[in-house]
């Protein structure tokens, strides 16, 4: 383990494509067909999917606390509704990445000012960014809306090919589609020299710049990727729902995906798509006990989280999955507790 | 020229409204270094206190303010020894995370018990109306609010200042461990000094529901106004935040004035300004620790 070899061997043991990971895509192809009435929140789920992956890319894999990132969620989620409204571009798909791209540009701007200073401007600033967005949604009101939000907007078929129905099924696999393409790239991302020069940054930002990774760089860079996958869920949510309001730039949505990223795990990139399938359902339950209050729950399981603590709640939560593969395997265990990403 | 009197004056006022609710915000997040999302709740509890004593029960609205101040930091108190405590030494995302939790439990909880529509609380006549100051119209109840926090924020600074208390405290945030040494007991005098600025926060509350109005989103509407307080006015002194909550005051009542269009915009924008070119604060110390 001491030997430098090793570490390029195991950087490149971790980046296979593992069986679990199959059987989870090929799980997450099935539900489609297994729960052929429930394509809304489905859709949901991917949707919140792709935006918890967008933060695990800055939280999870550079460290960066971000209390405001439904600023490029809603940055994307107004284009893509322009878009289609004024018939700019009607193609869903090429909306889908011109939308992502405005985010990106947004993100490249605002990660100058996110990079500087320590944890608490960052949390400042990012919250800032967000609230300045939606005050900004709100003063040019005859743009975007203001309170009653983007109306009428009707989406033309994919590629021309597959018109969104009314069941969601076409949305669905549109979403699943594009969640898979962008988890790929992610994927690859994260376990290239690239990803492996930002863990080190997130574990010791100092020492990183003494071997001579040029911190500030790598940060915008990962900053604007994340922005860009912010933008394309908040253009999937447009695209899917047909509506953008003042309510995607909202704090609770940036709350919310933060407990989604914590409920998975951050650091591994599953986390986020476990973590929106949990919450999702947790939510669902949550609703149906107490209608209004909902979130009172939401809070609760913030608190216990934190209390009984991150880390040990992961390795409650795998005991289970790794006994099993310890069995029958016999060989080492598969999903692994994220790393600290206590800085 | 009348109108930038009473804009200065019903800017001062919020203002100071503005730095009792966030002052304990100041120790806690600029002092003790606790990213504390949840302070906006214990104000909302104060103000709810207050509203039920005077509503309800008939209260005097003078005798409930300070029942507002006792009961926020009642909770405070229970919390810090309970919750709180623990979560000192973790890392700023597990506070954001714990805080953030705090919030949306205690929005839902004040949702279900007292309904989801804006709160009043009846004012003694005494307060309402304005007097007339050379062609100037002064609120009666913003004069009221001017006096108490300035009352209050001379108390404060005398208390850090002057007495043993404020000695101890300022020795436990520079360095508890040196502290610990001297023999001050360091978790009790957190303790009291949270409580005490939940406290505060929840007498801002009650004072503030005629101002900023009262409901259950309040924690969530109001939290970034007191974390610009904190983080602009830096963490030196009580100063700091005392001159930001001034600042922003003026210029969030000026702004609406003048340019209502451009709505809390301007607010945000300075803030982010400043945080970029001071990261510290405007006040701030040279070094963050």
């Amino acid at each position: 383990m001491t030997a430098q070899a090793d570490v390029g061997y195991h950087a490149r043991q971790h980046a296979r494509w593992h069986w679990s990971e199959i059987a989870f895509w090929l799980l997450a192809l099935s539900c489609a067909f297994l729960f052929p009435s429930r394509y809304l929140i489905m859709t949901d789920i991917v949707r919140l999917a792709l935006f918890a992956l967008s933060l695990d890319l800055i939280l999870g894999y550079a460290g960066i606390v971000s209390l405001g990132h439904a600023a490029f969620f809603g940055v994307g989620a107004y284009s893509a509704g322009l878009l289609a409204l004024h018939g700019i571009i009607a193609e869903p798909v090429v909306a889908l990445v011109v939308a992502g791209l405005v985010a990106t540009v947004v993100g490249f701007l605002t990660s100058f000012l996110v990079i500087r200073g320590v944890d608490l401007t960052r949390l400042m600033v990012t919250l800032g960014i967000a609230l300045l967005l939606e005050a900004l949604a709100e003063r040019f009101s005859n743009i975007t809306g203001g309170t009653d939000g983007l109306q009428g907007i009707e989406m033309q078929p994919i590629l021309g090919l597959f018109a969104f129905d009314m069941f969601g099924k076409v949305g669905f696999f549109y979403c699943l589609a594009v969640l898979f393409a962008l988890f790929l790239l992610a994927r690859r991302i994260v376990h290239s020299p690239f990803g492996l020069s930002l863990r080190a940054i997130r574990n010791n930002p100092l020492r990183a710049a003494a071997i001579g990774i040029p911190v500030n760089r790598r940060l915008i860079a990962i900053y604007t990727l994340a922005s860009f996958y912010a933008g394309i869920a908040g253009a999937l949510f447009t695209q899917t729902t047909a509506l953008a309001s003042l309510d995607v730039f909202s704090f609770e949505r940036s709350a919310d995906l933060m407990l989604v990223l914590v409920i998975g795990g951050a650091g591994y990139l599953y986390g986020g798509l476990i973590g929106a399938v949990v919450f999702k359902m947790l939510q669902e339950v949550f609703s149906t006990i107490t209608p209004q209050y909902w979130q009172f729950w939401i809070g609760l399981v913030l608190v216990v989280i934190v209390l009984v603590g991150r880390q040990r709640m992961h390795r409650w939560a795998l005991w289970a999955p790794n006994l099993i593969i310890r069995q029958l395997g016999g060989r080492k265990t598969i999903v692994a507790v994220p790393e600290s990403d206590a800085p | 020229m009348t109108t930038l009197f009473t804009i200065l004056f019903d800017g001062v006022a919020y203002g100071m409204l503005l730095f009792v609710l966030a002052c304990g915000l100041a120790v806690t997040l600029g002092l003790m270094n606790f990213v504390n999302l949840a302070h906006g709740a214990f104000a909302m509890t104060g103000g709810y206190v207050c509203a039920v004593l005077v509503n309800r029960s008939g209260w005097p609205f003078f005798a409930a303010l300070p029942l507002a101040f006792v009961a926020s930091a009642l909770i405070g108190a229970v919390l810090e020894r309970s919750l709180y405590r623990h979560l000192y030494s973790r890392s700023h995302l597990d506070q954001v995370l714990f805080s953030v939790g705090l919030v949306f439990m205690s929005v839902a909880a004040v949702d279900y018990i007292m309904g989801s529509s804006r709160i009043f609380i009846k004012l003694p006549a005494a307060l309402e109306g304005q007097i007339d100051f050379f062609g100037v119209g002064i609120g009666r109840y913003r004069l009221m609010i001017i006096v108490i926090c300035g009352l209050l924020t001379a108390a404060l600074q005398l208390v850090l200042a002057r007495t043993r208390f404020g000695s101890r405290l300022r020795a436990a945030v520079d360095d508890p461990r040196a502290a610990s040494g001297l023999g001050i007991n360091v978790p009790q005098v957190f303790a009291f000094t949270f409580a005490f600025g939940c406290g505060l926060a929840g007498l801002g509350g009650a004072l503030s529901a005629e101002i900023l109005g009262l409901d259950p989103y309040f924690p969530l509407k109001f939290m970034i106004y007191f974390l610009i307080v904190v983080t602009v006015g830096g963490s030196s002194s009580i100063t700091g935040p005392f001159l930001a909550s001034l600042l922003l005051g003026i210029g969030d009542v000026a702004g609406k004035y003048y340019v209502p269009k451009l709505g809390p915009f301007v607010i945000y924008t300075i803030m982010i300004v400043i945080l970029i070119w001071r990261p510290n604060g405007l006040f701030g110390r040279a070094a963050a620790r």
